[in-house]
């Protein structure tokens, strides 16, 4: 087994209306249930946005704290999903059912190693 | 045949099933690629004195095998690689080797997953099912070597780090995925098409080797004929000063009457499935080419309906050009351009080219001159654009 990171692609903007968003959060719930009935479930969860951020730096042993997200882009992560999945395959049909009920572009990225499983 | 005459062959028809096998025994690319170099090596030095061996493609896989063996005991430090390596192995592999579970089609899937990018899965195909060279890859795509060598190495390092698998995809996922491949087989085909024939063969090749492993897929079948009845056709395709003769013009003599015979048993073997598809119609299109002995012969309106079914499956403009010129062949050439106007195409060398030689028909040679001209800017393929100013300079000598 090996370990896949879903990463949620956010633009910047205001978020969907509120009736879009809670369709768009029950679909997140049925993927979510469907992930940990396959034993595919890790970790998931969505992110404050950019503004949130703070970004620390080590310069010579000290460390520089600063406000603000690391780059300005017109996309940020929104929300990650860290599952278990034998192949490629299997990540990209988990990843296909995150596109559906996020509606947002999903980036699969494998881990480094094996997954225990 | 000699021995060396005899090694190329043996390359040729077998590198690809020969890799295919062992990166299901070894579980890694590269490795599998330096054991089957290593024994067409090693029967370069030896096939000339034991002769060519009764089973040539057994022998290089089971010398290939024993090499990797012989390597991976010795190098210690391939050891790690070896176990990282093992992940690619496939969760469903069985120990058989028939033509149903054939491993190049394993590896015909992985080199055209759709996580790679189109011009890398091109890469792979011609690498590992067809043999080619690294260095040949790059002068057939005009592309400097150290950057396909480059895109070879990262394709590879993402099949292995993000467990791309080496299997067969499951019935769901595989009409989507032979459509993927048919259209890295096809890309092949009409680079070559624009002048590197070796790239053509190699498609054709690659064609007969799907249509061998997947017999029961129409759309395979469809995409060999297409190919095999285009490549029927090359003879006549150009005078001996390299200028195109277009289909209309062609000596029909010089005609392949093999590929032809072959492409069109394909097509009457797709029509009795009943199963069309956008390869498969376009593959009937140019049988209905080859049955006419001379071009005012075509059976232009079964060539027409044949493009309406196409529209349906398959619409683009592109197709709607060639459709227009089907119907200027029909109903004359002033509804055809009428059609062809309609058509958002203005980047499209050819939609300039059908649009001149309307123009033209239609005594409009002011119009005519301009089209060409402007289909000459967009041409890059030299006999082509000599055609198109032998065409204008004769509307302007007139």
């Amino acid at each position: 087994m090996k370990h896949y990171l879903l990463s949620v692609m956010q633009p910047v903007g205001e978020p969907p209306e509120p009736e879009v968003l809670e369709g768009i959060m029950r679909d997140l719930d049925v993927f979510h249930a469907e992930l940990k009935a396959a034993g595919a479930w890790v970790f998931a969860g969505g992110l404050h946005g950019p503004e949130t951020a703070t970004v620390l730096r080590a310069d010579k042993g000290d460390v520089l704290i600063t406000d603000g997200p690391y780059t300005e882009s017109k996309e940020y992560l929104g929300g990650i999903c860290l599952i278990k999945a034998p192949d490629l395959d299997a990540a990209l049909e988990w990843g296909r059912k995150a596109t559906l009920a996020t509606t947002l572009p999903i980036e699969v990225r494998p881990f480094m190693g094996e997954a225990e499983g | 045949m000699t021995a060396k005459a005899g090694i190329e062959a043996v390359f040729r028809a077998e590198y690809g099933r020969a890799v295919a096998v062992l990166v299901r025994f070894l579980g890694d690319i590269d490795l599998a690629e330096e054991a089957v170099q290593d024994a067409f090596a090693t029967a370069v030095r030896k096939w000339p004195e034991t002769g060519i061996p009764p089973s040539p493609a057994g022998w290089i896989i089971t010398t290939a095998r024993n090499r990797a063996v012989d390597r991976l005991r010795r190098e210690s430090t391939r050891e790690a690689r070896h176990a990282e390596a093992a992940q690619l192995y496939a969760p469903d592999a069985p120990p058989e080797e028939g033509p149903v579970r054939d491993d190049r089609l394993r590896l015909i899937f992985t080199c055209c997953h759709p996580a790679l990018a189109t011009q890398a899965q091109v890469a792979l195909t011609l690498r590992l099912l067809g043999g080619l060279t690294t260095p040949q890859i790059a002068r057939a795509f005009l592309v400097p070597e150290p950057t396909m060598a480059q895109r070879l190495v990262r394709a590879k390092a993402k099949i292995r780090d993000a467990r791309i698998p080496y299997r067969v995809p499951r019935d769901a996922d595989l009409p989507e995925r032979v459509r993927g491949v048919l259209a890295v087989v096809y890309l092949i085909f009409n680079e070559g098409y624009g002048g590197r024939e070796d790239l053509c063969a190699e498609a054709v090749r690659l064609g007969r080797v799907l249509a061998e492993l997947m017999p029961d897929e129409p759309e395979v079948l469809g995409l060999l004929a297409l190919m095999l009845l285009i490549e029927a056709r090359r003879p006549a395709r150009e005078t001996s000063d390299g200028d195109l003769v277009l289909l209309a013009d062609q000596d029909r003599r010089r005609w392949d009457r093999d590929l032809i015979a072959e492409g069109q048993s394909l097509v009457r073997r797709c029509l009795r499935r009943n199963q069309p598809g956008p390869y498969q119609i376009q593959a009937a299109i140019n049988a209905v080419h080859s049955d006419a002995a001379t071009a005012a012969d075509t059976d232009w309106g079964q060539i027409l309906a044949l493009y309406d079914q196409l529209m349906v499956r398959a619409p683009s403009p592109v197709v709607a050009l060639n459709r227009a010129v089907a119907v200027a062949e029909t109903e004359g050439p002033r509804t055809g351009l009428t059609l062809v106007d309609a058509l958002d195409l203005a980047g499209y060398h050819a939609f300039h080219a059908v649009r001149a030689d309307l123009l033209r028909r239609l005594g409009r040679p002011t119009e005519a001159v301009a089209a060409y001209e402007a289909a000459i800017a967009l041409t890059e393929n030299p006999a082509e654009r000599a055609h198109l100013e032998r065409r204008r300079t004769e509307l302007q000598v007139e």
